[in-house]
């Protein structure tokens, strides 16, 4: 019996695949896993500390605790752009597998996506260290708040590395449109200073910000403990909406992969 | 039994310049980079054929010819303009040498990986990896990133793993070319036993001894077309004759 190779049943053990596939990255991005995490933690502290020279030492902005609101949204963010920056070079560092055998071709976005969810995880206990310096809370909120949350941002950061990693594997420039992207980005998002400086008028675009949402989620899930259930909803928002165009754009490019890298 | 069949396939490849001009190029140039995706280059023009199972063939024509965009076909890592690829549903995974390697990863840890790619379990791997490390003769480089090695070697570690994932359809890509003598020999034993076992092989070579001793039909392509396809005998002689 024959059928065509596009239906053919695909014998892949996924698990085996994703272990094997974070592995490799892993191996390829920092040798070892200890110097990956030396670097997902010593980053975001340093800019930390940079910001905090400048904007508490040098501009004189006072804010309470501002170290741990520091850490607090950096942390995040800094797994967000990492997880972004990484598609331009998602597919095509990959070239050689991609071109050479089958196998889906997503697993290698929710890999990379997987280390750096990972990377974040692990430097979790720096945060409670700040929180502790800092006089962070710890509530109930954090049973439900803290999984919900990480699954979202996963599913943002994933879908976002789809997408872009799809596109690049065409418009190989889409990667100096994105430094400049999220640059701005970062300064658009309430990281270094909070949603209540925004002016009024302003206020109600945060929805509207792919990613804002969450970031002030973490924060005062990390310095209150509490969340707001409106972010918390746009973000879900996001994630799916983000999620559904990706897989669109993915399904239409991937079997092209091959023949373009 | 048939374990491959192409039926009038076409493959054109897009014109990717336009792309590689960037988004930016794309964007100021839009309405020729739109023409540009749907004009493209055959490499392949209605190619209609069929491999039955336990049969081996070898792929001849000169470069650029349109071997390798056939083996790829088999193999489904890209896909046909027109036409349609069959495959048999008991024929899967199809495997291609000499490919899914990473060059920043040992030798060691590329058969890990490569084998799960093309299908196995990691426990599978793991109870082969021995048997794989001792058939590719690498010495102390297996241990080292495989950019270190000679195409030679990278030929070795691939043929050392698709010769133990007890394959259903091999398919070869010019691979025997580059081993020396001694490998040459091992490999050409293998796949002696191969055909033996009734596993189809499909490979590509320039080299006529090699084909004659392991190939019992020739597929001739000449300008993306097939010219000859019979047996070994018979369209071998006629394709080196043109070529002189
Ligand atoms: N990814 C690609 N994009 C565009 N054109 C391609 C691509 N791959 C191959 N081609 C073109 O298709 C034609 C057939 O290429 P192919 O690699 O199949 O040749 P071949 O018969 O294997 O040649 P050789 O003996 O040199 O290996 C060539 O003209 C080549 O330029
Ligand atoms: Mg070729």
């Amino acid at each position: 019996m024959l059928i065509p190779m596009a239906n053919a049943p695909v014998k892949h053990h996924y698990k085996d695949l994703i272990i094997e596939l974070l592995r490799k990255e892993l191996r390829v991005r920092y040798k070892r896993l200890a110097l990956g995490y030396l670097w997902s933690v010593m980053s975001p502290l340093m800019y930390a500390g940079l910001y905090y020279v400048v904007f508490s030492k040098i501009l004189r902005i006072h804010a309470e605790n501002y170290p741990l609101f520091l850490v607090a949204g950096l942390f995040p963010w800094q797994w967000m752009t990492n997880t972004i920056m990484a598609a331009p070079t998602t597919f095509i560092s990959n070239y050689q597998l991609i071109k050479k055998t089958l196998f889906p071709r997503f697993l290698i976005p929710v890999v990379i996506s997987m280390q750096d969810a990972i990377h974040f995880l692990i430097s979790l206990p720096v945060i409670i260290l700040f929180m502790i310096l800092f006089n962070g809370k710890v509530t109930w909120a954090w049973l439900y708040a803290a999984p919900l949350m990480i699954f979202v941002h996963f599913g943002i950061a994933y879908s976002l590395n789809l997408m872009l990693a799809t596109l690049t594997v065409f418009f190989r420039d889409l990667e100096r449109f994105l430094q400049i992207g999220m640059a701005f980005l970062f300064y658009l998002t309430p990281v270094l200073y909070s949603e209540t400086m925004i002016p009024e008028q302003y206020q109600p675009l945060i929805m509207y910000h792919p990613f804002a949402p969450l970031m002030i989620n973490w924060r005062n899930l990390f310095m209150t403990g509490e969340i707001r259930f409106d972010y918390l909803l746009s973000s879900l928002i996001w994630c799916g909406g983000i999620w559904v165009v990706a897989n669109i754009i993915y399904k239409r490019l991937s079997w092209r992969f091959a023949e373009v890298l | 039994m048939a374990v491959v069949e192409f039926q009038n396939v076409t493959k054109t490849y897009p014109l990717y310049h336009h792309l590689h001009a960037g988004l930016k190029g794309f964007i100021f140039n839009l309405p020729s980079a739109l023409k540009g995706l749907n004009s493209g280059f055959t490499a392949l023009k209605d190619l209609s054929f069929k491999i039955n199972e336990g049969e081996s063939v070898a792929f001849i024509g000169r470069n650029g010819a349109g071997k390798s965009t056939t083996l790829s076909l088999i193999a489904g890592v890209i896909r046909p303009t027109k036409g349609q690829v069959m495959v048999s549903k008991r024929v899967s995974p199809l495997l291609e040498l000499g490919g899914g390697f990473h060059h920043e990863l040992t030798g060691r840890e590329n058969i890990q990986l490569n084998g799960v790619l093309l299908g196995l379990t990691r426990r599978q791997v793991a109870e082969k990896l021995d048997e794989i490390v001792a058939f590719a003769e690498l010495g102390e480089f297996i241990d080292q990133p495989i950019r270190s090695y000679s195409t030679g070697m990278i030929a070795r570690l691939g043929f050392s793993v698709v010769a133990h994932l007890e394959p259903e359809l091999l398919l070869i890509d010019e691979v025997l070319a580059v081993g020396d003598a001694s490998f040459q020999k091992k490999c050409i034993a293998k796949m002696k036993q191969f055909r033996d076992q009734g596993v189809s092989v499909v490979m590509v070579s320039h080299n006529a001894p090699d084909i004659e001793m392991l190939c019992s039909r020739v597929i001739w392509i000449e300008n993306h077309q097939i010219v000859g396809d019979g047996p070994t005998s018979l369209i071998l002689p006629k394709y080196l004759e043109s070529m002189k």
